[in-house]
């Protein structure tokens, strides 16, 4: 397969003039900003990569006259930091991104919920969201938005959970019909969006969709903002093109000894280095909402797969039985065959529980455990046993 | 103990005595007095008129809504995989030295509690750690000494 290589790209943080920008959005009627969401083929930036101009059509369609913008800041993927940052450089973009969003479906209040452990920033978001409301009302258009905070729960990442949350109930997610944009917030149809979507949104805007699609690939367009950390000599926030190998990934951000990368955090897949040239970085490959961890060969796969299972078995909401035990069980499983208590053999009874998670579980977290699970006990077999 | 009533009271003015307020009401009372005592959620409970039962329960889901005693300072080591990888161990053995507490312990004088928490999202600059609000990070056994003694006064 052709790739596209590795590209810088700098349309997030690049600086705009969010009341241009948000002037040229309300002179187009909703459907026209959703038609060009749609041609941008926008998909979501938080992991999960739903098209965005879907999430707004459909909120769009709903008859009734109460909706919500929500914008996901409960940033809590291990070894993803990038929401942190756009917010505190670029928050005015995100702000920006609702009020088109909340044009485009109808909806005049939007929340951010927003992960307890970036509270240190809420003064300096205050202060930039005081600007934003002046702004809106010189410019005359009725919106509004209100922070909602965490209180370290990585589960209110799912978009029902962070919703309980916001009305005040434990974060357990719902179950699904109802969607969303049918059923959210307070039981309105509601479009919840990572904060890098509502910013690559108003990127499309600003720059329209014709230019946006010429960067990434046909699965996977545009750019996204990657997260980078472990074995590297560079770790840091980086905006790339999509569609490179994990190869060419690592190239340029290794430190020349790295056996595995970890895409899309804890809940994402594990590549290893012989499948390095093979693996996409997009939709097409291993999807990632930026999560990106190098691993060198002075690390044990079994310590990296025993972290992530302890991570899930305290992050688990305990609500539905194949994600609560499921983890549990998974992670003794790993240590009694660690310490030889179980045979190696044990590993594949294993595996069958990770996939009956995967469809037995209510929600992404549960469903995604075996991601990891699986990705790592395959390709690093022997350092699981030994 | 302190007198918490007239604060719930105020909170609820302040955010409403809808069930959405309760996260709300909850965090600030966190963030005054460090955690939440019975008396407290009772008086919440009251005051939004749901049972201290509902409270509770939707307290105990969140891990920064403590529901023990914590001391005026809460320092969380995250201990997920990056800030693992990066020396979290050393931090930790050098801040229960200097605090001469364990992992989940507070300090006699109530002024530190030392706790471990799940990735935080200084991943690029660890190991880091938060102290209330506040991130410190690309930290060494040696600079996390000196961060925390600037809490000790």
């Amino acid at each position: 397969m052709k790739n596209k290589g590795l590209t810088k790209v700098d349309l997030i943080f690049e600086s705009i003039d969010v009341r241009k920008v948000m002037n040229k959005a309300f002179e187009m009627t909703s459907d026209e900003i959703i038609e060009q969401i749609l041609e941008s083929g926008l998909k979501g930036r938080g992991g999960a990569g739903f098209p965005t101009g879907l999430k707004w059509k459909y909120t769009a369609a709903e008859k009734d006259p109460d909706k919500f913008i929500v914008c996901n800041a409960d940033e809590g993927e291990p070894g993803t930091f990038k929401d942190r940052e756009i917010l505190d450089k670029v928050s005015s973009k995100v702000y920006a991104g609702m009020a088109i969003a909340g044009k485009a479906m109808g909806a005049t209040k939007g929340f951010i919920y927003l992960r307890g452990e970036y509270r240190f920033l809420l003064p300096q978001l205050y202060v930039e969201l005081h600007k934003f409301h002046k702004l809106i009302n010189e410019i005359g258009y009725d919106f509004s938005i209100e922070y909602r905070m965490g209180s370290g729960a990585y589960i209110c990442g799912e978009e029902s959970a962070l919703f309980e949350s916001i009305e005040g109930f434990r974060g357990e997610p719902r179950n699904k019909p109802p969607y969303p944009t049918v059923s959210g917030l307070f039981a309105k149809p509601t479009s919840i969006n990572n904060v890098e979507t509502l910013v690559t949104a108003v990127m499309i805007i600003e720059k329209g969709p014709q230019e946006y699609v010429k960067l990434g690939t046909k699965d996977s367009r545009g750019s996204k903002v990657f997260s980078i950390s472990g074995d590297t000599p560079i770790p840091g926030i980086f905006e790339l093109e999509l569609g490179m190998t994990v190869q060419e990934f690592v190239n340029e951000f290794g430190d020349g000894d790295t056996k595995a990368v970890q895409v899309g955090g804890a809940s994402g897949f594990c590549v290893p280095r012989k499948k390095f040239g093979e693996t996409i970085i997009g939709f097409e490959g291993v999807p990632t909402g930026g999560s990106m961890k190098l691993f060198n060969s002075s690390r044990s796969m079994y310590n990296v797969l025993h972290n992530y299972l302890e991570f899930f078995t305290e992050e688990s909401c305990g609500q539905c039985t194949p994600c609560r035990v499921g983890c549990q069980q998974l992670l003794l499983g790993i240590e009694k065959v660690k310490k030889g208590d179980s045979k190696s053999t044990y590993l594949n009874e294993l595996v069958k529980l990770a996939d009956t998670m995967k469809v037995a579980s209510k929600c992404g977290l549960g469903q995604s455990v075996g991601n990891a699970f699986k990705s790592i006990v395959e390709n690093f077999r022997e350092e699981i046993i030994y | 103990m302190y007198h918490i009533g007239n604060m719930v009271k105020e909170l609820a003015e302040k955010y409403g005595r809808k069930r959405e307020s309760l996260m709300p009401i909850l965090q600030d009372i966190v963030k005054k007095y460090n955690y939440l005592t019975d008396d407290a959620m009772v008086a919440v409970a009251t005051e939004l008129d749901i049972s201290a039962a509902e409270v509770y329960g939707t307290a105990s889901f969140y891990t920064f809504l403590d529901t023990e005693e914590r001391g005026k300072n809460i320092i969380r080591v995250c201990k997920t995989i990056t800030c693992s990888m990066k020396g979290k161990n050393d931090i930790i053995s050098t801040l229960e030295d200097i605090l001469k507490i364990k992992v989940g312990e507070t300090t006699p004088d109530k002024m530190f509690t030392l706790l471990e928490t799940n990735c935080i999202g200084w991943c690029h600059k660890a190991p880091a750690i938060l102290i209330n609000d506040m991130p410190y990070t690309d930290l060494t056994p040696e600079t996390v000494i000196d961060v925390v003694k600037g809490y000790m006064r």
